[in-house]
């Protein structure tokens, strides 16, 4: 049992959202098995990546690809389908963490 | 009798209520026996005498579809089926009420398929007693009137914010012609008000979410909900009946009593047959027989407490069913039933009878060999079959 999310009499009736753009506190990236690891050699800062994540989990800043949000990348691998330059490869997610620590 | 009593069918007198609450939106799907009420209503749709946006679907499972997005956008909301339709809308029913959408349905309860049938039993409805819609059964046109006008008010109760289905006995209620008094339009929309939308989706100033994904972290949480709220309707559904009968005179409660009161045996029926039934008792009553009836018109939430004790008295009791439940330790009626009466020391002896599927008829003399069964047994101690088919061929 998880003890730390509210009870019934306290949530909002009908499965209803009542706040509005509260989904990126939804942290998908718990569903991910494959994580997408971009080497910084390979990559040209093309941002094809960019456009085809379904999630917008490449993050950019000032026209270059700052990081990969993992709290939401779901492990997909468009993103490394997609690299012209074979810069992102998808690693298997029992690489980075024990079930201990898992995000979600 | 007033200026307003007319011989009508009970599919018009639900039409003319519907045309007197006058709701927002009516998304429905013409299938026998209810396919008068919605022609009837489509006609008040056509010579504007009403507001309504009426909304021509291509099935069942549509007409509930769209009385969910009605409903969610913030109108007052109308539909109405029978058997087949119902079952095809039933994955959006369950939908309508997990989502708090106070949608208003006449059922005309018909046998569902198979094998294929048109007529009354109650078989669709009661298959639909766990969507948590709350079910009201009634035993006339006037009381489908009157259960239709009252649903709204019920349905639409801030502390309710369920859907209403309102059952009548296909044709036998539907398309059978009786009296019925109406309330003057005025009347009906003073009583039911006007409509207050709880989050509705069109106001774009407080945009939200209706119907999102809910895991195994918060359904159970809104399922518990629910559970709460149709059991917190029970006393909002007496005081609806007793402001309804400040503008009607007609008296209504969770269930009806028959000479219940003295009586030694009972049956419990719903709907139409509690009619002929009642028929019966007079006719026994006058030969001295301590016999009664009760009618149950709410069946869910399920008045188990109320019904348990009104029935604690009798030495014997028949429970009718016009559904059976195949497998199950009787019909639907008979098992809530029987549960209920174990809150009370003193069970009754107790039969259930399952009769009238697919319309097979039921007359006085069906009943009254019931009561004389009921007599059998207060005097042997003995049942001699728990669980009996009433008027099948052997």
């Amino acid at each position: 049992m998880t003890t730390n999310k509210k009870g019934w009499k306290e949530i909002p009736k009908g499965g209803l959202i009542l706040e509005a753009g509260n989904s990126v506190k939804y942290q998908t990236g718990s569903w991910r098995s494959l994580r997408p690891v971009r080497d910084e050699d390979k990559c040209t800062h093309c941002l094809i990546c960019w456009v085809y994540c379904p999630d917008s989990s490449i993050i950019v800043k000032d026209g270059k690809i700052k990081e990969i949000d993992y709290d939401h990348c779901k492990g997909c691998g468009i993103c490394a389908a997609e690299c012209p330059t074979n810069a992102i490869t998808m690693k298997n997610e029992s690489e980075f963490r024990s079930e201990q620590n898992a995000k979600g | 009798m007033s200026k307003n009593t007319v011989a009508i069918t009970g599919n018009d007198a639900t039409a003319y209520a519907i045309k007197q609450i006058n709701p927002d939106v009516m998304a429905a799907y013409p299938i026998t026996p209810q396919t008068a009420l919605v022609q009837k209503f489509s006609e008040y749709v056509a010579d504007g005498l009403v507001n309504t946006e009426f909304v021509t679907v291509e099935s069942e499972h549509s007409a509930m579809s769209a009385c969910v997005g009605a409903a969610a956008a913030g109108g007052r909301v109308m539909t109405a089926t029978a058997a087949n339709g119902l079952a095809l809308m039933f994955e959006i029913v369950y939908i309508a009420a997990s989502s708090k959408l106070p949608i208003v349905m006449p059922v005309v309860n018909r046998a569902l398929s198979g094998p294929i049938n048109i007529h009354c039993d109650h078989s669709d409805t009661m298959a639909a007693r766990d969507a948590g819609w709350i079910q009201i059964y009634s035993e006339s046109a006037q009381e489908a009137y009157d259960n239709t006008i009252q649903s709204i008010r019920i349905a639409e109760n801030m502390k309710v914010r369920l859907p209403v289905m309102v059952m009548y006995d296909g044709f036998i209620t539907s398309h059978g012609i009786e009296m019925v008094d109406f309330l003057d339009d005025n009347v009906v929309h003073d009583f039911v008000g006007d409509y207050q939308p709880n989050h509705p989706l069109l106001d774009i100033n407080k945009p939200l979410t209706y119907g999102p994904l809910d895991l195994y972290d918060y359904y159970f949480e809104h399922k518990r909900q629910q559970a709460e709220d149709i059991k917190n309707s029970k006393p909002i559904i007496l005081d609806v009946a007793k402001e309804f009968k400040k503008i009607s005179g007609r008296e209504y409660g969770l269930f009806e009593s028959y000479q219940l009161e003295d009586a030694e045996t009972g049956i419990v029926v719903l709907s139409s047959t509690a009619g002929t039934a009642k028929t019966v008792v007079d006719e026994l009553r006058e030969e001295g027989r301590k016999i009664g009836l009760l009618k149950p018109r709410v069946f869910r939430p399920f008045p188990y407490h109320e019904i348990a004790k009104a029935l604690s008295h009798l030495k014997a009791v028949a429970i009718l069913d016009r559904a059976d439940s195949f497998g199950a330790f009787g019909g639907p009626l008979f098992t809530e039933i029987r549960s209920a009466m174990l809150e009370y020391g003193k069970i009754p002896e107790n039969i259930n009878i399952i009769y009238g599927l697919g319309g097979r008829d039921i007359n006085q003399k069906d009943i009254s060999g019931i009561y004389e069964q009921l007599d059998e047994i207060v005097k042997s101690g003995k049942v001699k079959e728990r669980i009996q088919y009433l008027g099948v061929r052997e």
